[in-house]
C-alpha cells in the first residue's frame, strides 16, 4: 500500500543515513528523544554528522552516546550542559558547536515546515548571535522593534519521537515530550518517527492529531524505552 | 542582614498579580513559586511546553514525559495546557507572558543584561534566555548584589557578553530593590540591616535613591 509508512525497526528506518548528513533530533533534555534511532545510529557508526537538537544528551544517554563514538562533527543547540565528553571534545576542537536561542531554534524548524525561508525574531538583537546577520525594524501593535533575520533550517533527516502513531504517519505526542518534535517532524527532507505504540488507522481522533502524516515518511514502534529522568524531584506524601 | 535566596523570592512574589502568566527561570526565580499569595491565581509557564506548572510529584508518581525547563519532574494542574516549543516561544515573543523572572551575572544601569556566557569558561548556551529577554515586557532580575569577589553586579555597562538590551525593569538583590529608570538604578527598598551607604558603595552603575525609599518587608 502506497501510504503504509511502517518499517520494521530503527535499523531499517535509518539505513539510508550517510556520513556527513545533517539530522534533526527531537527532544528537550532526555524528554521525548528518539532513543531507538540514536541506538541504531550508534550501531551503524555513521560519522561527521551535523545534529540540530536543543540539547546534546548526557554522557551515557541520548546524543551523548553518539558523541562518545565521535559521530558528531557539529552540534546546533541552545543548551549543552550536563555532558563531560561533549565539553572535552569542544575544548579539544574535535567538535564544532553553534549555540542559538531556544525559540529561534524552534522557529527556524517551524519555518521550514511551513515553507518559509526566513524568520524575523527579536531574540539575540544586540548580542553576538546577531553578528553578521541582517536586521530590520518592524512595528507590531504599535511597538517598533529591531528584528534579526534567521534562516529556516534544512536537514537531510528529521528523527522524532511520538507517543502514538498510525501507518500513515499521523502522530500524537505526550505531555512535555512534545517539545521540538512537531516542528522537526515538519522540517526534515525525510522524517522518521519512532512511537511507543502504533495503532490501527482510524483509531487516532483526527481532532487530536499533532503531526499530520503528510510530514512523516517512515514510522516504527520503538522498543524498550528507558525514558531517563535527568532531575528527579519529588515531594513526600 | 542581607536577604537570603528565599527572601529574595518572597519579595519578588509581591510583584505577582492575580491572573498573571509568569515564566520563572532556574535558580532563585524558581523559588518564587513557593510564595504565590494565598487566593491569587497565577499560571506558571515552562518554556519546554507547559502552562499551568504544578508542584513536584509525590514520590513514586513521577512521569518522565512531564518535566520543566530545568528538566525536573513536575505535575500539571486543572487548566494546564501542553504545546510545542515553537508555540511556547511564540507566546513569549508575542508578549503574552506577563512577568518573567530570571537570574543574571550582570545588569547595566540602562537595563542590559548578561547571564549566559563567561569568556574562557565552558559555554553551555543561552537556552531560552535570549528569547525571553528580547520579548518580555516585564522582566525582574533576581541576583546577588555582588559577585563572590565582592564586585558589583549592577554596572554602568555589562562587561560580559550581552543576553539582551535595555530589557530589565526591576532588580531584587540581597541588599535591596531597584527600578531601572532613564537615570539608572533607583533604589526603592533596602534590606533590613543594610544601609544606603553600603548600597551606594556596592553599586557601580548610576544610582539614585527614591525619596520614598523604605525597608523591604518580607
Amino acid at each position: 500500500m502506497g501510504l503504509n509508512k511502517i518499517v520494521a525497526n530503527a535499523d531499517i528506518a535509518i539505513q539510508d543515513i550517510q556520513d556527513g548528513m545533517t539530522i534533526m533530533l527531537g527532544g528537550f533534555g532526555l524528554c521525548g528523544i528518539p532513543e531507538n534511532c540514536i541506538t541504531a545510529l550508534v550501531k551503524k557508526g555513521v560519522k561527521n554528522l551535523t545534529c540540530i537538537s536543543n540539547n546534546a544528551g548526557v554522557d551515557d544517554f541520548g546524543i551523548g552516546l553518539m558523541l562518545q563514538q565521535k559521530q558528531v562533527k557539529k552540534m546546533i543547540s541552545s543548551y549543552v550542559g550536563e555532558n563531560a565528553e561533549f565539553e572535552r571534545q569542544l575544548l579539544s576542537g574535535e567538535l564544532e558547536v553553534e549555540l542559538i536561542p531556544q525559540g529561534t531554534l524552534a522557529t527556524r524548524c517551524m519555518a521550514t515546515g511551513y515553507g518559509m525561508p526566513v524568520i524575523y525574531t527579536p531574540a539575540g538583537v544586540g548580542t553576538e548571535v546577531a553578528e553578521g546577520k541582517e536586521t530590520r525594524h518592524f512595528t507590531m501593535y504599535g511597538e517598533e522593534k529591531e528584528y534579526l533575520m534567521e534562516r529556516a533550517f534544512e536537514s537531510d533527516y528529521a528523527i522524532v519521537k511520538a507517543w502514538k502513531g498510525d501507518s500513515q504517519g499521523n502522530l500524537i505526542y505526550r505531555e512535555t515530550a512534545r517539545n521540538f518534535n512537531p516542528m522537526m517532524a515538519m522540517a526534515g527532507r525525510i522524517t522518521i518517527a519512532e512511537v511507543e505504540e502504533i495503532v490501527e488507522l482510524g483509531e487516532l481522533d483526527p481532532d487530536h492529531i499533532h503531526t499530520p502524516g503528510i510530514y512523516v515518511h517512515k514510522i516504527f514502534k520503538g522498543e524498550n524505552y528507558q525514558k531517563r529522568i535527568e532531575q528527579l524531584t519529588v515531594r513526600k506524601k | 542582614m542581607p536577604l537570603d535566596k528565599n527572601q529574595i523570592a518572597k519579595r519578588i512574589a509581591q510583584e505577582l498579580q492575580d491572573g498573571f502568566y509568569v515564566n520563572l527561570g532556574i535558580g532563585i526565580p524558581t523559588l518564587v513559586a513557593n510564595y504565590i499569595p494565598e487566593g491569587m491565581e497565577v499560571v506558571l509557564q515552562s518554556e519546554n511546553g507547559l502552562l499551568g506548572m504544578g508542584p513536584f510529584p509525590i514520590e513514586g508518581e513521577e512521569d518522565a514525559d512531564l518535566i520543566n525547563a530545568g528538566k525536573q519532574t513536575i505535575t500539571t494542574l486543572p487548566g494546564s495546557a501542553f504545546f510545542d516549543s515553537a508555540m511556547s516561544f511564540g507566546m513569549i515573543r508575542a508578549g503574552k507572558v506577563n512577568l518573567t523572572v530570571l537570574g543574571a551575572m550582570e545588569v547595566a544601569d540602562n537595563g542590559d543584561i548578561a547571564n549566559w556566557k563567561v569568556p574562557g569558561k565552558m559555554v553551555k548556551g543561552m537556552g531560552g534566555a535570549m528569547d525571553l529577554v528580547a520579548s518580555a515586557k516585564n522582566i525582574i532580575v533576581a541576583m546577588q548584589h555582588t559577585d563572590k569577589a565582592g564586585n558589583s553586579k549592577l554596572l554602568p555597562s555589562c562587561s560580559l557578553p550581552i543576553t539582551g538590551l535595555r530589557c530589565v525593569k526591576k532588580i531584587v538583590t540581597d541588599l535591596g530593590v531597584f527600578n531601572v529608570t532613564e537615570n539608572g538604578f533607583e533604589c526603592i527598598e533596602y534590606a533590613t540591616g543594610t544601609t544606603i551607604e553600603e548600597i551606594k558603595q556596592k553599586t557601580a552603575g548610576r544610582l539614585s535613591i527614591s525619596p520614598v525609599v523604605k525597608e523591604i518587608a518580607v
